[in-house]
């Protein structure tokens, strides 16, 4: 893999406004790939598969569009790094696919706004580009392993599910997410229930939100008793999930035992890359990196 | 109440034949098939600490209950993770059944207030999670844009957002008298 690609970089709503130092490694590490990262200016929400989807489907769907038709209309694939925008774009995309009704009811919509669109882009995720480079190309380009980090690796839900419109291998236990974290030198731990939910999508953590902490906190246990220095994860949704719920459960029980570093998988590339962690964003965490930072760096 | 076992009783009245053709229509096209095994409900996050049972609301929807499946707040703990969809043995889309049952209850006016004010935020900036202050400073920080390259940076691009979201009836479903609380 030496020639150069680009892609439309698909923010969506809490990469650039909540987690922008997932944005910044993002934007720092995949040029270094071989991966351009051109902006989707006037792109919206995706719009969230968990919520918008359930309120008004058509608008979901026309919404979905309009993204993909400006990326179709910049001539290359649409790019995200949150799984909620990869899930909503693999869906809109299956459903016109699926249902030439679908696509004529959307360009109906679309008439007179100038937006050109035939569902023929395709839509990626960040780590689907690093998995198709592979492990052993990840390896070349490491130049400080990751030796002796302990790391528990959520790959989230939408990247995975439904998984007839997914292109990984049709399996329950997927491996790529842990060879691409084990190509840093850091070591994929096993955990309990390591492929449940974060308990953030579907709308639960904006209307119900002591049962999606409470998901969260299950998985954040079972890290805990497997001992790791940081949870991996590629996902802005279940980043803000894992970093918030653990700030608020410290508050709701009077302690301190919610301590996992949450990183991003570009944010430990970077790291095993040579790149400053300012420059990575980790300086921007809730919770905070240093002791995962001090072990990598000491 | 609490002393006396009553017999639950459902009555003609409770029951709309339509609900399911609503929802087999809509994509959902296998629930008639459901065996009520229960492994939608053994495989839920949310199932695991309440009462929200996927198995009971596959149920309900297949005998008609459609009042009392669009009323319930039950019907918004699923964090579609997808695992029930997953793993039905009768390949059930159960996770679709419970987006078209959630748009049916939004068109009936049953929308929680937290998902109202996220669509408010949608239609008027074109994000659910809209920018603030605090993260325009991390971003000037970062070294990046203080203002995302999105409809955010982008009046004509929020323009054709909303007027997207009006040809699709999303703004008069949300600030329309129908709704619940308006």
């Amino acid at each position: 893999m030496t020639e150069a690609q680009t892609y439309s970089f698909f923010l969506g709503c809490v990469m650039p406004n909540r987690f922008p130092n997932l944005e910044a490694s993002i934007r720092l590490v995949m040029p270094k790939l071989g991966v351009n990262l051109e902006d989707l200016d006037g792109a919206s929400c995706c719009p969230a598969p968990g919520v918008v989807r359930s309120f008004d489907e058509p608008t979901w769907l026309a919404l979905a569009s309009r993204n993909l038709a400006l990326a179709e209309m910049s001539g290359h694939d649409i790019i995200t790094g949150c799984n909620g925008c990869y899930g909503t774009f693999k869906e809109a995309l299956a459903e016109v696919r699926e249902h030439p009704v679908r696509l004529k009811e959307v360009q109906n919509v679309f008439k007179g706004m100038g937006l050109k669109y035939s569902g023929k882009v395709e839509a990626k995720h960040v780590i689907e580009v690093i998995a198709e480079l592979g492990p052993d190309e990840i390896k070349k380009r490491i130049t400080k392993p990751l030796v002796g980090i302990k790391v528990g690796v959520h790959y989230g839900c939408h990247l995975l599910k439904p998984s007839k419109n997914r292109p990984w291998e049709k399996t329950q236990h997927h491996t790529f997410l842990d060879d691409l974290v084990e190509a840093t030198g850091a070591e994929s731990t096993k955990y309990k229930d390591k492929n449940i939910c974060c308990g953030a999508g579907g709308g639960v953590r904006g209307s119900q939100v002591a049962v999606s902490v409470d998901i969260a906190k299950e998985k954040l246990d079972n890290l805990i008793d497997a001992g790791v220095d940081c949870i991996v994860n590629v996902c802005s949704f279940c980043h803000l999930q894992y970093e918030f719920s653990q700030s608020q459960l410290n508050k709701e029980l009077g302690e301190n035992k919610y301590q996992i570093p949450v990183i991003y998988y570009t944010q430990l590339l970077g790291l095993a890359m040579g790149l400053d962690p300012t420059a990575l964003g980790l300086d921007k965490h809730v919770v905070n990196t240093q002791p995962f930072l001090d072990k990598i760096f000491n | 109440m609490t002393d006396n076992i009553t017999r639950e009783t459902i009555d003609s009245d409770d029951i709309d034949a339509e609900f399911v053709d609503k929802i087999v229509k809509s994509g959902a096209d296998r629930i008639r098939t459901c065996i009520q095994c229960g492994t939608c409900s053994s495989v839920c996050p949310s199932g695991r600490r309440t009462a929200f049972r996927t198995r009971e609301l596959i149920r309900k929807a297949l005998l008609g209950l459609k009042d009392e499946v669009l009323s319930s707040p039950d019907l918004w703990l699923c964090s579609t993770c997808y695992t029930c969809l997953e793993r039905c043995p009768r390949q059930i889309k159960v996770t679709d059944a419970i987006i078209i049952m959630r748009n049916i209850a939004v068109d009936h006016g049953f929308m929680l207030p937290q998902h109202k004010k996220t669509s408010q935020k949608l239609i008027s900036t074109g994000h659910a999670v809209p920018i603030d202050e605090a993260n325009m400073e991390i971003r000037k920080d970062l070294g990046l844009n203080e203002i995302p390259p999105t409809t955010h940076s982008n009046k004509k691009a929020l323009e054709q957002v909303q007027e997207i979201m009006k040809r699709t009836g999303f703004k008069d479903l949300i600030e329309g008298e129908k709704m619940e609380g308006n």
